[in-house]
């Protein structure tokens, strides 16, 4: 029963010799093997370099060091570049892309002594919301394998939620950890704009884009994002301010703590899952947390504001891919324009396509001003919102979505109704915040999640009202049937 | 369809992506969708609204001392290129 240890367990009974870093890969390398067939969680397997991995941190740990990752096994979203690893970010494009060097976030974590076990299905170039635009098919949610697990990093969170890990790597432009965490019911932080690097993970939307983790509880997410925050020189974005320490914060009382209701979130929302979320509210008010409703008003134009500025910034940065210098080239071009043409468009799948063309669109003359300037403008006015919002409360509390996992295939054919999915979580994104959603109960069978969003650098205070909220439930522990 | 078969012809060409036969109607249809979705934010009360390129306030391009930071590894980089010779990455004829 190692895989249903918490990190904090795992570390203890790795540092007290009950067990070593090799025998607990090898565990998790035959859960992998046994139970990702019926899910199609991992996209690529690194079962020999995770091994000599897992028998280097037993080599650490032999020398006295200690550490709360060493010896630890993750999967990482296939978004992050992994030296000498396949890093297909889901595309054909990339099918055939070995990176050649680490991100920094997988430097990190490498750094720390965890041991890489393979890397996660994820939806095209993190373009979707069901992990049903991967070249590698689809990934099942492991409570109801009909169902999809959401997205962008589908494969992480059904991963984390099969335990095929004790944790897993995920990024969110738009709600791309906490969609999918609330879906497959892990928990999942996206923190602050800035306070993990970007430097080596594959950019769709650099404004938005930020790197977090999957993990089966607040306190062991804690411990994973201490180690992936902080300055990166590469990062131009990167802040240079000092991380706090995350698992050191968990315990403190929420006495006095002003959580702000979003009347925006509240209106029109599914009676069940309004009921799981007052539920939630009377476990914060036993706290000693006082709850105060706030509105913000431009809110509701979050979605259409993101699907201008994330597909404007996906065409930009989606340009490097040519068929010149890394990536799919089609067969015998023409001419250059050809080549360019038909390995784009042979290499990039449906929805990355539209995405692009839907940037390209708002960027383009005559409908610059209409449509991208315009969005900016709005998520001004969106962020200032959300400012306001904390100059009365500490947190923002709602859903994470407004339903639980949908089945596979429902919504793939209509782009506007799947955008939708994200409604409660772009705004976040937009504004910079960070933002944690942790499981709160089921509708017929499926997890759904709560979702903490709180003021730039607030990390440690979210990670903490989700630590206690889960000293006070038992959501986070459970498990799908088969994978207990 | 706000959009036209002609619009989408000109963005996939901006954009430098060919699209079939079979996926034009598709196209037509989704694109113009995403438009009428978006154009939500034409009915939004602006005023004078700074736009905003980044979440975080006060960012600067941070400067670093000019000495050499990277090594040269262009047969590692170019290992991933489709067509590569002496160094030079390889693409059809431009010049006549």
């Amino acid at each position: 029963m190692l895989h249903t240890l918490s990190i904090g367990e795992l570390g203890r009974s790795l540092s007290s010799g009950e067990i070593s870093s090799v025998e607990l890969t090898r565990l998790f390398l035959a859960r992998i093997e046994r139970l990702n067939p019926a899910l199609n969680a991992l996209i690529t397997l690194t079962a020999e370099q995770a091994l000599l991995a897992a028998a280097a941190a037993d080599r650490r740990r032999a020398a006295g060091e200690k550490g709360p990752l060493l010896g630890i096994p993750l999967i990482h979203k296939d978004i992050f570049c992994t030296d000498g690893v396949r890093t297909s970010c889901g595309s054909r494009m990339l099918d055939n892309f070995v990176a050649p060097y680490d991100a920094t976030v997988v430097a990190r974590l490498k750094a720390a002594g965890t041991v890489m076990l393979g890397k996660a299905n994820m939806d095209e170039f993190a373009m979707g919301s069901s992990n049903e635009t991967s070249f590698y098919g689809p990934v099942k949610n492991p409570w109801d394998t009909s169902k999809v697990p959401g997205g962008s990093s589908g494969g992480s969170a059904a991963a984390a939620a099969a335990r095929l890990a004790a944790f897993t790597t995920g990024t969110d432009t738009g709600g791309s950890i906490r969609q999918p965490a609330a879906l497959t019911g892990v928990t999942g932080v996206k923190p602050t704009y800035g306070r993990v690097s970007r430097y080596g993970m594959i950019a769709f939307a650099s404004s938005l884009d930020q790197a977090g983790v999957f993990a089966r509880s607040a306190a062991d997410a804690a411990i994973v994002l201490q180690a992936m925050a902080g300055f990166d020189p590469r990062d131009s974005t990167s802040i240079d301010a000092p991380v706090p320490d995350y698992p050191a914060a968990l315990r403190e009382p929420l006495k006095g703590l002003k959580i702000g209701l979003l009347r925006e979130f509240f209106d029109g929302l599914e009676a069940r899952n309004a009921s799981l979320i007052g539920d939630a509210l009377k476990i914060y008010r036993g706290l000693g947390a006082e709850t105060v409703e706030v509105s913000l008003p431009h809110l509701p134009l979050s979605v259409p504001t993101y699907y201008v500025v994330a597909p404007a910034e996906c065409s930009s940065n989606l340009s490097r891919f040519d068929g010149v210098r890394f990536g799919y080239r089609c067969e015998n071009p023409a001419d250059l324009l050809d080549l360019y043409k038909r390995s784009r468009g042979e290499g990039f799948g449906a929805e990355v396509k539209r995405r692009i063309m839907t940037g390209t669109y708002v960027l383009s003359a005559g409908y610059f001003d209409a449509y991208y300037l315009k969005a900016q403008k709005v998520r001004r006015l969106i962020t200032g919102d959300f400012r306001a919002a904390f100059e009365q409360v500490d947190l923002l509390i709602g859903p994470t979505t407004p339903t639980p996992a949908f089945a596979i295939g429902a919504k793939i054919d209509d782009p506007v109704t799947m955008y939708l999915n994200d409604i409660y979580t772009i705004g976040a994104n937009l504004a910079g915040l960070p933002g944690l959603s942790l499981p709160c109960g089921f509708i017929e069978g499926l997890p759904m999640g709560l979702q903490l969003i709180g003021p730039h650098f607030s990390e440690a205070k979210l990670l903490n009202a989700a630590h206690l909220f889960q000293q006070a439930t038992d959501w986070h522990s459970r498990s799908p049937r088969g994978y207990e | 369809m706000s959009l036209t078969r002609q619009d989408v012809e000109k963005i996939a060409h901006l954009a430098r992506l060919s699209i079939t036969e079979r996926e034009m109607p598709v196209y037509v249809t989704s694109l113009s969708s995403i438009v009428d979705f978006v154009d939500e934010l034409s009915r939004a009360q602006i005023g004078n609204v700074e736009p905003m390129a980044h979440p975080l306030d006060g960012q600067h391009q941070r400067l670093r001392p000019d000495v050499v930071s990277e090594t040269d590894e262009h047969e590692k980089y170019q290992a991933n290129a489709p067509a590569v010779q002496a160094g030079l990455y390889v693409v059809p004829r431009v010049i006549e």
